[in-house]
């Protein structure tokens, strides 16, 4: 592998049912100032079938070039066929970067890919920038310059590392949606396009959808939510779940909630706040009935006001609470809905 | 002497801690203001063969010591009484009986059903006049052909109408013993449906209240005498040495209650705040909690000792006996400072701690009162 | 059928996390568990076990103590357990652990391949598609539901905003979300026959067609640059009031943040 071969900051574009994931958008944004950064450009890779009407979009988001797979095979995501598409655009183009989005797809095609072409992938990552490695210069080891720097939590959010691929291209990153800027529409911007089709041909690694089944999302998205009113296993059961609905209508807020609801069947997944739900960053945030877990934390701890309802004072949420209340959420909350309706309808 | 528990037991703890941390816990309140037979419990516990811990693999059981039992009925008990008890009852004192005095039929016929918690199991010694004085049966079973025909009634009969499968005690007539004529007591195994068996009153308690305590009623309840336990007057041995093993699950109750009390009351006094300080910060509570845990751990020690020696010795009623007494009655010191150091808040039912006292009170009492334990253990060093 | 579960020891970030006094990780103080995603991909084996009969061996790569894990594995009643274990394998990336095991189970017999879709550790869900590059098998991922049809699996296999129902021919590799099933609980007797039994241990010389450039520290594509225990958001002000003082603090305070 040469290194020096390997220019230009790729993105894979994802879209689902021809429609283009806002992770998409976000990912160029971030692309755009990293290729400024390294003197280059950045390029969208649009996989799909029938997608190319969809090219124009990511160029006024921010796309220099669009790379365009476009085949039958490629209508529903499946890992292989997919993998083979980005496999051998990396190879073909030789990007020094490539970055997907961290969803139920990417964090599925990155680490296949990455294997594919053997290279480094580092997931979920929340900052992004080029530098040196190692950062501080290591007297009797080459510093390199221009690396792509991958900021990332783990350890259930606990530790924050930031990781280097010095050996390997592209260096391969996965991002979670909400965290990067998607740059101002200019519908100005016309797509300068290159089709790709590096042939598909099914083979064991192929697998067959029998069904597509869609869930039925009728609700706001609690990450767009300036105020969210979170319940967690403490609410007790479904039906209880209304005296959070009674409090987040009389403060115009959203109902969003813990993974043990979600578990127990009392919410649907996408209002599910947490490690391996949506990270969100409202103004602020109830943790009502929820013990918070580590798990949990990491999807709000960088709420701007955390107010959490709890019976039990040795609950973790406690710990990162701005304002802890032990008490029974079952008086405190009707009790909460009716002072607040009093006092706005007093204004 | 390896004070240090193996891989395997520490294993078995966690698994035991995590369930009725997980399972058992957050209903330990609705079983006791319900008072209702927790038997959805029962059915999980019998999925992870908690049922039948010391029965032997080939009949159905585990095939774990008794230790492992103990701990079981310990870390059940820390979060709840009610379940403990249920487990104690069913092992001990209808399993064991079983399992050392039946025989090869019997055993094949009851035991898997009891291992894997299809069945529950009881016993049925005690009587209207015949508590601590448990020759004072009057429950007659007279042979009349190929069955026996059993009249009387026994009370305060734990896992009562939930059970399947009783062990039942009845005078079958009398014998010469050291010049005297007394009551010669047999064992019977009882199915649950038998004709002329019934149940009569449910025992409103002070605890244990999730615990199904009935009076059995025997109206010319026909047995055949293939359920026979044992040879016709053991039956007063048989008891006596079911209760020596059922003493060291009531033990492990009562450490798991002191244990229970003790580690709630240590979170409250971190977090309670008074005169501007944690509770936890006065010497008065300090030096309370430092007596509780040192009695708890004592206590720990002398069951844990029972049950091994359970494991290892052909006689052990001493050693369970000394483990009843002192873990019965450090619980019952344990729970009751727990709700002293709990304050005001500690006599509500909103805190765990004065169920866990009200739970207490009976491991004093019943499988043998603490006087009772006294006249086995001195009995022992005065012989 | 034989079934091949990948399962990690984890520090219980979920459970009894503990800070230092600075605010940053108590790593000591920590338990270790089952990762929980892998639970469920272990128990979806056992599952299929009850109703087909199949074979269920699970893997490791770890340190020694990792055998505890395995050990757990077996009193839930999987058949084998195998520790991967050695000083080179140390400092692996996904990349790195990844080869390391496509080079253990190169030596089993297998059907299927069931790993979890991340650990809570790491966090990166990368392990799992990369053991399937390496052997060259299908892969479905975010697996909601697994059942057996003939020769292949019919997955549920999870997206943010719907589910596919796919179908893989066997041999493949499915990664099994915790949401999957409730797993079963050990049993006693489970546990001691655990731990009379044998666990077969491999070092980096039982790996196949693994080159020594792909292993451990040095075989990870990417390396560390910096890393440190996030130090907390502090905790805040707590009370325990009675329910209408606490209302009555919870509007003061929406009151100053301008909330309302």
């Amino acid at each position: 592998m040469n290194l020096a071969e390997y220019k230009g900051v790729f993105v894979f574009a994802q879209q689902v049912d021809n429609e283009v994931s806002g992770i998409a958008l976000e990912l160029i944004g971030k692309g755009k100032d990293l290729a400024n950064d390294l003197g280059t450009e950045v390029t969208a890779v649009l996989v799909g079938s029938d997608v190319k009407a969809l090219a124009d979009e990511l160029a006024a988001y921010g796309a220099d070039k669009v790379i365009v797979v476009d085949d039958p095979e490629l209508k529903e995501y499946r890992t292989e066929p997919y993998a083979h598409a980005l496999a051998s655009v990396i190879e073909k183009y030789k990007p020094e970067i490539f970055l997907v989005g961290a969803t139920a797809i990417g964090r599925d095609l990155g680490p296949r890919v990455s294997a594919r072409i053997h290279t480094g992938l580092t997931a979920d990552c929340t900052q992004l920038e080029i530098g040196d490695f190692p950062i501080n210069p290591i007297p009797g080891k080459e510093q390199l310059h221009n690396q792509l720097l991958m900021t990332r939590p783990a350890f259930g959010g606990n530790t924050i590392a930031t990781i280097a691929c010095p050996n390997f291209r592209p260096q391969m990153a996965t991002v979670r949606p909400g965290v990067m800027q998607k740059l101002p529409k200019d519908e100005s911007k016309k797509a300068v396009i290159e089709e790709f089709n590096p042939g598909f041909t099914p083979d064991n690694k192929y697998v067959e959808i029998l069904k597509v089944v869609k869930s039925v999302v009728d609700t706001v998205d609690i990450m767009d939510a300036k105020i969210l009113v979170s319940g967690g296993r403490g609410v007790g059961s479904a039906e209880n779940f209304k005296l959070l609905d009674d409090l987040a209508e009389v403060l115009g807020a959203t109902v969003s909630c813990s993974r043990a609801v979600v578990d127990a069947g009392w919410k649907p997944k996408d209002l599910q706040v947490g490690q391996t739900g949506k990270t969100v960053r409202p103004n602020v945030y109830f943790a009502i009935g929820i013990s918070g877990a580590i798990q949990h934390l990491a999807g709000m701890e960088e709420s701007d006001v955390i107010i959490a309802i709890n019976r039990d004072e040795t609950a973790p949420i406690f710990d990162v609470a701005d304002y802890g209340i032990v008490g029974d959420l079952n008086k405190i909350l009707p009790a909460l809905t009716e002072k607040l309706k009093a006092e706005i309808a007093a204004k | 002497m390896d004070f240090m528990l193996s891989k395997q037991h520490e294993m078995a703890r966690s698994l035991f801690r995590e369930f009725a941390e997980k399972e058992v816990k957050p209903l330990a309140q609705e079983v006791d203001e319900t008072e209702v037979f927790p038997r959805a419990t029962v059915e999980k516990m019998a999925k992870a063969g908690f049922m039948g811990i010391p029965v032997p693999k080939e009949y159905g059981g585990q095939g774990c010591d008794i230790l492992t039992y103990a701990m079981c009925v310990e870390e059940l008990s820390k979060v709840c009484g009610t379940t403990g008890v249920i487990v104690s009852a069913h092992t001990s004192l209808c399993c064991d009986p079983i399992l050392t005095y039946g025989t090869e039929e019997q055993k094949q016929k009851y035991l898997p059903d009891l291992a894997a918690g299809r069945k529950i199991g009881a016993f049925g010694l005690t009587e209207p006049g015949a508590g601590t004085d448990a020759q004072g049966q009057q429950t007659k079973a007279v042979l009349d052909g190929d069955d026996y025909i059993i009249n009387g009634s026994k009370i305060f009969i734990t896992n009562g109408k939930e059970a399947d499968v009783y062990v039942i005690f009845a005078v079958t007539g009398t014998v010469e013993k050291r010049g005297r004529m007394i009551k010669e007591i047999s064992a019977f195994i009882v199915e649950k449906g038998t004709p002329g068996f019934t149940f009569g009153t449910k025992e409103k308690k002070m605890g244990i209240r999730g615990s199904s305590t009935y009076e059995l009623i025997f109206t010319d309840c026909r047995v055949p005498k293939e359920n026979l336990l044992g040879k016709l007057g053991e039956g007063f041995k048989i008891a006596m040495h079911t209760l020596d093993g059922g003493r060291i699950g009531i033990a492990s109750q009562a450490l798991g209650l002191a244990e229970g009390a003790l580690e709630t009351t240590i979170n409250y006094v971190k977090e309670r705040k008074q005169f501007g300080r944690a509770i936890g910060a006065f010497q008065n509570t300090q030096f309370q909690l430092a007596d509780m845990a040192t009695k708890v751990e004592a206590a720990q020690l002398l069951v844990y000792k029972a049950a091994m020696a359970k494991a290892t010795q052909k006689v052990y009623s001493v050693e369970a006996a000394k483990a009843k007494l002192y873990a019965a009655e450090v619980a019952m010191e344990v729970t009751t400072k727990a709700v002293q150091l709990h304050g005001g808040y500690g006599y509500t039912r909103e805190y765990d701690v004065e169920r866990m006292m009200r739970d207490a009170k009976i491991t004093e009492i019943y499988e043998g009162t603490s006087e009772v334990q006294r006249m086995v253990i001195s009995g022992a060093l005065l012989k | 059928m034989k079934i091949v579960v990948c399962i990690k020891q984890v520090p219980d970030t979920k459970g009894g996390v503990k800070f230092n006094p600075d605010g940053t990780l108590d790593r000591g103080a920590m338990l270790t568990i089952m990762n929980p995603d892998d639970k469920a991909g272990l128990e979806a084996a056992l599952r299929l076990k009850d109703q087909y009969g199949a074979e269920v061996t699970v893997i490791t790569m770890g340190l020694p103590k990792a055998e505890e894990v395995l050990r757990e594995a077996m009193a839930m009643g999987a058949d084998k357990g195998i520790l991967v274990t050695d000083r080179v394998l140390g400092g692996a990336d996904t990349w790195a652990t990844s080869q390391t095991l496509a080079g253990a189970i190169r030596n089993l017999e297998y059907d299927l391949i069931i790993t979890g879709r991340q650990a809570i550790d790491g966090d990166t869900a990368q392990v799992g598609p990369q053991i399937s590059e390496h052997l060259g098998i299908p892969v479905i991922s975010y697996a909601q539901k697994i059942e057996v049809e003939g020769d292949s699996v019919i997955v549920e296999r999870q997206y943010d905003d719907r589910y596919h129902v796919l179908k893989a021919k066997m041999p493949c590799l499915v990664t099994a979300l915790a949401e999957l099933n409730e797993p079963r609980y050990m049993t006693p007797g489970g546990i001691f026959d655990a731990y009379n039994a044998e666990i077969t241990v491999w070092g980096r010389a039982d790996l196949k067609d693994v080159d020594d450039s792909n292993l451990g520290l040095k075989g990870s594509p990417t390396q560390i640059a910096k890393a440190s225990d996030k130090v907390r958001k502090g905790a805040g002000e707590k009370v325990t009031l009675d329910p209408t003082e606490s209302v009555d603090y919870i509007i003061g305070k929406l009151k100053e943040k301008h909330v309302i």
